[in-house]
């Protein structure tokens, strides 16, 4: 398979030699090139996500209401156990949950003020609901950035058929960018890109069948955000 | 896959003679293209960030070499592995042989173009290995034994009842007397059947819409989700992937993202966009063990730097069959292969031979609307007639249209000869067409005729002759 490499490799370089114009691939655009991998410079931007903080996640939660996700706000990360109770007791869902490690008990007081039962890990298919963390909301959609890691098996976002995302309002950011500027602080030596980035814009659907749009295809049938506005240290 | 493509006009006859096919596809043209322009008037940079796609992707073409290495290295890095294809039977040794060394029984899939291009299901069939295809449309067509119909729509030519049919027909092991009548309950039970396929499968196989040179990630776009639990279950993820679909940075990637979805359904956002970049990290507590990208060239180096350059930017939207004519009144299926629509007649004759698919070229009335909504800008109708051209110089066309045309460039190259003779035949039309106003037939021209008259002249005279008798200009 060495010789398919090289001679794929050979075939586009001799193709782009031969085209020339533009399409040379002369060594000043191999140096641009290299220059472009270095700098990751933004492209255009959409003024649309550029805005105060107040008026940015109002924009968030506008755009992941019109992808169909719910959204509810809460004071504190305490508050949440019962925002959760409340939205699967309003939608006569069972009190038992998934959740991520990196929000579990004793981080989070699951169970003191609720009826919930509780488990952490992964999903395995058997869960009707899962709760987990994410690293940022982006206004301009209403997409939610999920990272992988222990903290944060990818497995809950995917197969329980309710799943609730919690999200810190500062973390909400104008647009995707901002996400990738603040991973690649966060990473160390360059190899800041985890296993899994998850963007997730609303509940799962497919229209396949006579373009009927449907919820709930393979992934969940309901996407639940938890917006805390104020983050409390963890008791 | 296999193609039917020489077989385009019986294809295409029996599309539109189909009133079900119709019925279908004419929720095509309503749905799709409405919400693209809903979206679009959304987004104010819509038209700055399509010359954005094109240039990024402009870009990647000029040093496809640089940034295929640079993937590949990054790949290595994060603990994948690259294997580089030339042909479509380069890459199904390869699936088969990762396929093979996990000891795999079942593959799960994700949608993927280059999966259908290089026929994967079969091979993986013929070997003992069951593929199963976990996109909706993807597996009631698999079931179906068809090919998709569209690109991102893949049974759209199906009704319910269909469905519903198929469904009683394969899944024997369900009650007979369950309803399904409702497009829900369809979905539930292909829901249930493919839960079971995922929990057990030992591969999971998706294509990439884009490659990411800077960080080797791969990018997965659903609305389902089934691409994530493909990847996120089985101990093994392989990719398949087309040489062009490397881009540079996270941040181009995103440019395209802002243009796929909004072309594609009109969605803001598709509902899932996955980067997954190599296996399983340590303390993780999912993920696949191994990470294979199968690279697969396929025809790609020969279309670089030629007249089809730049359908390589193509981010299969499927928006130029959206809004197609032709691919509204006969649907994917008549073109034979993979591909359909106006890319389809583009790409098809590039990688399966201008013989095979020289009818493809000629399935368009050039209005021009597939370049006008490509997100990429690619002059389809262009590549279109440079396609017709290259036939005409192969002497592939019929000895009745090559003689037409070389005389009517003979006349037309000859501006009083040309006078001279339309003056002719319109003064012969109006006089043979006096009695009745219309012809019914004309020689030369059964195939206009044989679906409406053609108007006879009402007084002779062409539009020239009549310009200058109402005594405009002198004749330039
Ligand atoms: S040719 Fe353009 S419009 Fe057609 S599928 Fe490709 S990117 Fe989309």
């Amino acid at each position: 398979m060495s010789n398919a490499r090289s001679d794929i490799l050979g075939a586009v370089k001799a193709a782009l030699q031969q085209a020339g114009g533009p399409q040379r691939a002369d060594t000043t655009s191999v140096v641009s090139a290299s220059k472009r991998l270095g700098d990751h410079r933004a492209n255009l931007i959409p003024a649309r996500g550029r805005l105060g903080v107040k008026a940015r996640v109002d924009l968030f939660i506008r755009e992941a209401e019109q992808a169909s996700a719910t959204v509810a706000r809460v004071s504190g990360l305490s508050g949440l156990p019962r925002e959760v109770a409340r939205y699967l007791a309003k939608n006569n869902l069972p009190m038992t949950l998934k959740v991520a490690p990196g929000i579990s008990e004793p981080a989070i007081p699951w169970t003191r003020e609720t009826l919930l039962s509780v488990e952490e890990g992964r999903a395995d298919g058997s869960e009707s609901a899962s709760v987990s963390r994410a690293f940022a909301g982006i206004a301009e959609t209403g997409t939610l950035v999920m990272l992988s890691g222990p903290e944060n098996p990818t497995t809950l976002n995917f197969l329980p058929p309710t799943h609730v995302v919690v999200v810190a309002a500062s973390e909400i950011v104008g647009d995707y960018e901002e996400t990738w500027n603040r991973l690649r602080e966060k990473g160390q030596q360059g190899r800041f890109m985890p296993r899994a980035v998850n963007w997730i814009t609303g509940p799962s659907r497919t229209a396949d069948i006579e373009q009927t749009l449907l919820m709930g295809a393979h992934g969940p049938q309901r996407l639940h955000i938890v917006i805390v506005d104020e983050e409390t240290p963890a008791p | 896959m296999e193609s039917t493509t020489a077989a385009f006009r019986e294809n295409a006859a029996k599309a539109l003679g189909d009133a079900k096919l119709r019925d279908a596809l004419s929720k095509l043209a309503d749905g799709f293209p409405a919400r693209r322009r809903e979206a679009m008037a959304r987004l104010p940079e819509f038209e700055a960030l399509r010359d954005a796609a094109r240039d990024i992707k402009d870009h990647v073409l000029a040093n496809l070499d640089f940034y295929l290495e640079a993937f590949e290295a990054r790949v290595v890095e994060a603990g994948g592995t690259v294997h580089w294809c030339r042909t479509a039977a380069e890459a199904r040794t390869a699936i088969l042989r990762i396929c093979k060394l996990a000891g795999a029984k079942t593959v799960t899939k994700g949608k993927s173009m280059i999966g259908e291009e290089i026929a994967i299901n079969e091979h993986l069939e013929e070997h003992g290995i069951e593929p199963v295809e976990t996109d909706l449309g993807e597996y009631i067509i698999q079931l179906r034994h068809e090919p998709p119909s569209h690109i991102i729509a893949p049974a759209i030519h199906l009704s319910k009842e269909q469905v519903a049919d198929t469904f009683r027909e394969k899944h024997r092991h369900l009650s007979p007397g369950r309803s399904l009548d409702e497009p829900r309950a369809l979905l539930d039970e292909a829901r249930n059947e493919l839960r079971q396929k995922f929990i057990g499968a030992d591969v999971g196989l998706t294509g990439a819409n884009m490659l990411i040179a800077e960080t080797g990630s791969i990018v997965l776009v659903t609305n389902e989700g089934n691409a994530d639990l493909t990847y996120s279950l089985p101990r093994v993820h392989i990719v398949i992937a087309s040489l062009e679909k490397v881009v540079p940075t996270l941040e181009d990637a995103t440019t395209i993202l802002r243009v796929l979805a909004r072309s594609a359904t009109g969605q803001e956002m598709s509902v899932y966009t996955t980067f997954c970049t190599g296996p399983k990290r340590e303390g993780d507590l999912d993920g696949p063990e191994a990470f294979h990208v199968v690279l697969l060239d396929n025809g790609r180096t020969e279309m670089l730097g030629g007249d089809f350059h730049e359908m390589l930017r193509c981010i299969r939207c499927g928006a130029c069959l959206n809004h197609c004519p032709i691919y509204k009144a006969i649907g994917g299926h008549a073109y034979g292969w993979v591909y359909s629509g106006p890319m389809g007649a583009v790409l098809i004759p590039g990688l399966i031979g201008l013989e095979e698919a020289g009818h493809l070229p000629n399935a368009s009335t050039l209005c021009g609307k597939c370049e006008d909504v490509c997100p990429v800008r690619i002059p389809l109708p262009r590549m279109l007639r440079t396609w017709r051209q290259r036939q005409f110089e192969k002497r592939l066309t019929s000895s009745v249209s090559r003689s037409g045309l070389k005389f009517w460039s003979h006349l037309a190259r000859r501006p009083w000869l040309y006078r001279l003779v339309a003056d002719i035949a319109v003064a012969t039309l109006a006089v043979l067409g006096r009695s009745r106003g219309r012809f019914r037939r004309l020689p030369l021209a059964g195939g206009w005729t044989k679906l409406r008259d053609l108007p006879a002249p009402e007084e002779g005279g062409t539009f020239i002759s009549r310009y200058h008798r109402a005594g405009h200009g002198d004749g330039a």
